[in-house]
């Protein structure tokens, strides 16, 4: 989700700007000491070797890393308890800081629905729509570097490395559809590609670029080995949420309950969080699993129906939709169930709506009770 | 000095609105942050290190996460 940019040292960038014509350009290249490249860094590990590369023959490098809400970094990690032992660090922000390159994070919340809705290209085995998201990221480090001065992008991209984006064939639709064209290079598999225009200009030596491709991480890992690299990170599933069909089979059902297909960064972040089950059309369940995911819940007290058992100790609960007191009967009896009063006769929940509480004895839900069609 | 409230952002939204208002700013100004997410403690001063700003105070009171930024103008 992250890009990379480099560019020159010069103050002036309307000298060689790839805006001008190649002749123009070539007057200008004995001016010229040094390019300037935008990175796009997703906090992986090709992301970071590609810009590595490209440090490595003289260029300038700034990273460009894009947060779309639905980045695996960060947040989440805060939010489990039981995950407090991972470092809670931001992977982008630790590549930049192992290239000593400046990384400039954007927020791309908003524009980014219109990616996910309506994808051109469609989703991939979930609800991930790689290819335009691509395409997006690589369309926004090309206006940033337009309007930052610098000369070309380049990306961690790898010929196979993954099954929808990273094909062959894709490879041009991105650097045509994003109106990079050939600005867009791929240090880590650019032998493998037709050279860009920072490949003939001279201002990267091709020879000292990459052929790698395929699903295989050996040519990356000997690269960061080379490199001194030791403690990057590998997600096993990527960076992004909607490759993870946990995650994917949430997001349809939330739209499905809705009728539409439209979100806000509340939705996407509770999509994240807890124990979700529906078992009515008109209302879903949001049910803390241990007490990182309470303390995050409390913090949408105001916006949503809670149950909370008071009798027993339980977990916090978010009632999203609409309910009648029928449902709220329902709704706690489950409650009830993943509180520690599972097997008491009787559980008192509380149910707040609009800062009003009210309280109802329930009998909890045996386990075989809890049907495995309100799984969401 | 600048005060931003990020409390109740999960990270890097704190990251990023500190990045956006520290543009804003001048040399020498200092900017006190006010997050939840405990992870601001790691990547906020990461950010600085990154940008060559200052970073001057962290402290966690009552489950909130202070942070003083020196900005250091390029």
């Amino acid at each position: 989700m992250f890009l990379i940019l480099a560019k020159t040292q010069y103050k002036s960038i309307e000298y060689n700007s790839p805006l001008l014509s190649h002749s123009t350009q070539r007057e200008n290249r004995t001016m010229a000491t040094q390019k300037k490249a935008v990175a796009l860094i997703s906090g992986g590990l090709d992301s970071l070797l590609a810009a590595k590369v490209m440090l490595e023959q003289g260029i300038h490098v700034e990273g460009i890393n894009f947060y779309t809400g639905f980045c695996v970094e960060g947040h989440t990690h805060a939010i489990r308890k039981k995950d407090k032992a991972k470092p809670k660090r931001n992977n982008a922000l630790w590549s930049a800081e192992m290239l000593g390159i400046k990384l400039h994070i954007i927020d791309i919340i908003e524009e980014y629905k219109d990616v996910l809705i309506n994808p051109k290209h469609g989703y991939g085995a979930n609800m991930n729509p790689c290819l335009d998201c691509k395409i997006f990221m690589v369309t926004k480090a090309k206006q940033w570097a337009e309007e930052n001065g610098f000369d070309f992008i380049i990306t961690g991209e790898v010929i196979g490395q993954r099954p929808m984006s990273q094909r062959k064939e894709t490879m041009p639709v991105i650097s045509a559809e994003s109106g990079a064209d050939d600005l867009l290079l791929r240090p880590l598999c650019a032998q493998n590609l037709p050279e860009t225009l920072p490949e003939r200009e001279g201002w990267v030596n091709r020879d000292e670029l990459h052929d790698f491709s395929g699903r295989t991480r050996k040519p990356q890992m000997a690269l960061a080995e080379k490199f001194g690299f030791d403690d990057y990170a590998q997600p096993a599933g990527g960076c992004c949420f909607l490759t993870d069909k946990a995650y994917s089979v949430k997001l349809t059902d939330l739209w499905a309950s809705r009728g539409k297909r439209d979100y806000e960064i509340d939705d996407i972040m509770l999509l994240k969080v807890g124990r979700h089950l529906r078992p009515k059309p008109n209302f879903k369940l949001i049910i803390a699993r241990e007490e990182g995911e309470n303390n995050f819940l409390q913090g949408y007290k105001k916006q949503f129906i809670t149950l909370r058992t008071m009798s027993h100790k339980g977990p916090l609960t978010l009632l999203d939709g609409t309910a009648n007191e029928g449902d709220f009967e329902l709704a706690a009896r489950i409650v009830a169930r993943f509180s520690q009063g599972r097997d008491a006769e009787l559980v008192d929940v509380e149910v707040t709506e609009n800062g009003v509480s009210h309280t109802v004895s329930v009998q909890p839900f045996a386990a075989e009770e809890i049907q495995e069609a309100w799984r969401v | 000095m600048i005060e931003l409230d990020a409390r109740r952002l999960m990270c890097p939204m704190p990251v990023i609105k500190t990045q956006n208002i520290i543009k804003t700013m001048s040399g020498g100004d200092q900017l006190r942050v006010i997050c939840t997410d405990p992870g601001v403690m790691q990547d906020i001063p990461a950010w600085c290190r990154i940008n060559g700003h200052t970073l001057l105070k962290t402290e966690e009171v009552a489950g909130e996460f202070i942070l003083i930024i020196e900005v250091v103008q390029e």
